[in-house]
């Protein structure tokens, strides 16, 4: 019984990271650049809710579109300052460094305005708990929400890459730059619009993450971000398949490896488990095969 | 090109004789006593190093009000470290060119440790209020006001036990944190000889301390009627958060870095930490500590915590340790440290925090902790 808890709970966890995992993955398979401060846009998400619900008094509903509308527009400024200059840098080291460099921008501003104590998020959830198995399994309404909106997620974001003109371009932008813009095909736009859904992602990620786990301060995002990024790689980098089973797979083991082995080394098993996959499959579980052409 | 360079490297001379210079003249003997603090005064356990800033400021201002020191007056100077080791030091750094004769702090004990080998070389008189790490005074020259980690791992089992709270115990620990590390160990090694039996021992590191689900289940299913939670407030409000969303209501039993958690974590819903139990030194409503209760809050507008306890204990001492020893502020650093160290050995100093608190020659105090429980939203002596 205890195990079935502790598969739900990691599948809780695990969604939360893949949603996460979501936006890193699709910025690097269409802009080719990791975008670190990915995480901290996460933060920036709850801080906006936080604001909203808590201290404005509104309603949660209200929270949820302020946090994903604020990392949406946060996303696409992001892009347009800071990477698209750099897009032609001859190093790609330049980019990621200025990533890195957001992040730390973003963790030091929220320092500035929200200050440094860690404040108590309230849920945006207000789903009763469902009791399994006479009460021995209580699964937390936020737990229920995080599945689901993780599955919803997936679905819509397969369905809008496969079935609409927008979500083409991305696969052809993620394929050659070049013959994309030849055909037409506007890179920038498609690049922003790829920063535009990954950071909204990111916003929810932010609320269901600060709900579940209900604490907030300038470094939430930083591990959770970490982790999901190694979800991605996990699951394959630049597929999306990839970064859900990724982010599920990071989530099981961290909870399982946790509950069953030392509560102590749960990250060392979660980043143990990465060695161990890279070794063996280095594209990651789904990831394709690359083969340079000579 | 060349000539540029000449007049760079000048120039260069030229800043660094002046900064000389004004070394020089800022560590000549002052005729005040120069106390400084440092301590957490933004960041995650900003409540520690707030309070103990008023603290201090609230001893020094009464001491000099009433004459100061054998007549001689006492400065006083806070930096903030965030908790960071690193900053600490810097703040120890621009306090000693301010010309501090003695130092209260730091604040917790990682940054304690950390400024204590810079004391240590420096030979300066250290008094921390509240790092309660043994490590914290392993150089001579340091002492403390609060208990030491393990006097509260061993204090925490022996009151578990005594008053029979629980049979069955689960025990919760940060294992990346010195603090918490340090209470656990010395916790389990006494639970031994106690009534009861820890039915969960689990832990949780800095990098995942949000998700406490996995060990409270495990605390849970093992039946533990009490969880011991060695541990700073922050932590400590998330896993009462949880807890209380798993429908899991143990007797949660704190040391004093769970105080705080009433007022410190914007948001927290204080019904969450009702009956909470912590073994403090400091009450703020009981009889003795009533006036300096009412100082504080008509000064800064809230109730004092144990760190402001313990720092207005440490001011109070140092005032009792110089009359005692006749030290003066012309002695000089090494001197002051001496004589200081020499009395503190000998005295017995009743405060805020404590009656007849004597120190061992290590530097540990010894005294005895009392247990408070939140009832109502207040803390009040337990039982």
């Amino acid at each position: 019984m205890r195990f079935i808890y502790y598969l739900i709970s990691g599948i809780s966890l695990g969604s939360v990271y893949a949603i996460i995992a979501l936006g890193y993955t699709m910025v690097y398979g269409i802009a080719k650049m990791l975008n670190f401060a990915h995480g901290d846009v996460i933060m920036v998400g709850g801080f906006a809710a936080f604001t909203i619900i808590s201290t404005l008094g509104l309603p949660p509903v209200l929270g949820v579109f302020v946090a994903i509308l604020v990392c949406t527009v946060l996303g696409i400024t992001i892009e347009k300052i800071a990477y698209r200059p750099l897009r032609n840098a001859t190093s790609s080291l330049a980019v990621l460094i200025t990533a890195i460099g957001v992040s730390y921008l973003l963790q030091n501003l929220a320092l500035l305005i929200f200050g440094s104590s860690t404040k108590a998020f309230e849920s945006v959830v207000n789903i009763p708990a469902l009791k399994l198995a006479d009460g021995q399994i209580n699964i937390t309404g936020e737990t229920i929400v995080t599945i689901i909106t993780c599955i919803v997620v997936m679905i819509m974001l397969t369905m809008f890459i496969n079935k609409t003109k927008a979500g083409q371009a991305m696969l052809a932008v993620s394929e050659d730059k070049g013959a994309a813009k030849l055909m037409g095909i506007n890179v920038n736009g498609t690049i922003a619009l790829t920063f535009a859904i990954g950071s909204a992602l990111a916003g929810v990620a932010g609320v269901l993450l600060c709900s579940a786990y209900p604490t907030l301060s300038p470094t939430t995002g930083s591990m959770p971000g970490i982790k999901a990024f190694v979800a991605a790689v996990f699951g394959g980098i630049g597929s999306i398949p990839g970064a859900l089973l990724g982010g599920l797979l990071l989530g099981i083991i961290e909870t399982l490896g946790r509950a069953y082995i030392s509560s102590q080394l749960s990250d060392v098993i979660v980043f143990g488990v990465l060695i161990v996959v890279l070794v063996v499959k280095p594209t990651g579980i789904l990831g394709k095969k690359i083969q340079e052409k000579v | 090109m060349k000539n540029m360079k000449k007049v760079l490297g000048a120039a260069l001379v030229a800043a660094m004789s002046v900064t000389m210079l004004t070394g020089c003249g800022s560590k000549g003997v002052s005729d005040t006593w120069k106390f400084g603090g440092i301590g957490p005064a933004t960041g995650d356990y900003a409540a520690y190093g707030i309070g103990v800033r008023n603290g201090i400021e609230l001893a020094v201002n009464e001491i000099n009000e009433n004459g100061g020191i054998n007549g001689v007056q006492i400065e006083y100077k806070f930096e903030d470290d965030q908790t960071d080791n690193e900053k600490s030091i810097n703040g120890y750094n621009a306090l000693k060119d301010w010309g501090m004769n003695v130092l209260i702090g730091s604040t917790t004990s990682g940054c304690s440790i950390a400024v204590s080998d810079e004391t240590a070389k420096d030979h300066m008189f250290q008094l921390t209020p509240s790092a309660s790490s043994i490590d914290a005074v392993k150089n001579d020259n340091v002492f403390q006001v609060c208990f030491t980690d393990p006097s509260q791992g061993t204090g925490s089992a022996q009151y578990i036990g005594d008053n029979r709270l629980a049979d069955k115990v689960a025990v919760l620990h940060n294992s990346s944190d010195v603090y918490s590390t340090g209470i656990y160990e010395t916790f389990i090694a006494e639970a031994v000889n106690q009534p009861f039996e820890i039915v969960a021992d689990e832990a949780f590191t800095d990098d995942s301390k949000t998700d406490f689900n996995v060990q409270l289940a495990k605390a849970k299913e093992a039946g533990a009627e009490l969880v011991f939670l060695p541990m700073y407030y922050t932590e400590a409000a998330l896993i009462l958060t949880q807890a209380n969303s798993m429908e899991y209501a143990p007797i949660f039993f704190g040391v004093d870095g769970m105080d705080g958690i009433l007022s410190n974590v914007d948001g927290f819903d204080p019904v969450l930490a009702e009956g909470v139990i912590l073994l403090t030194p400091f009450v703020a409503d009981a009889p003795e500590s009533k006036d300096f209760t009412a100082a504080y809050e008509e000064a800064y507008g809230i109730t004092p915590n144990q760190f402001a306890a313990d720092a207005y204990d440490a001011v109070y001492i140092l005032k009792q340790l110089i009359e005692e020893s006749g030290a003066t502020p012309q002695d000089g650093i090494p001197t002051i440290c001496d004589k200081l160290t020499a009395q503190i050995k000998k005295t017995s100093f009743t405060g805020m925090t404590g009656e007849n608190m004597t120190w061992s020659p290590t530097g540990e105090v010894n005294k005895y902790p009392r247990a408070m429980q939140i009832v109502n939203g207040a803390y009040t002596l337990f039982k």
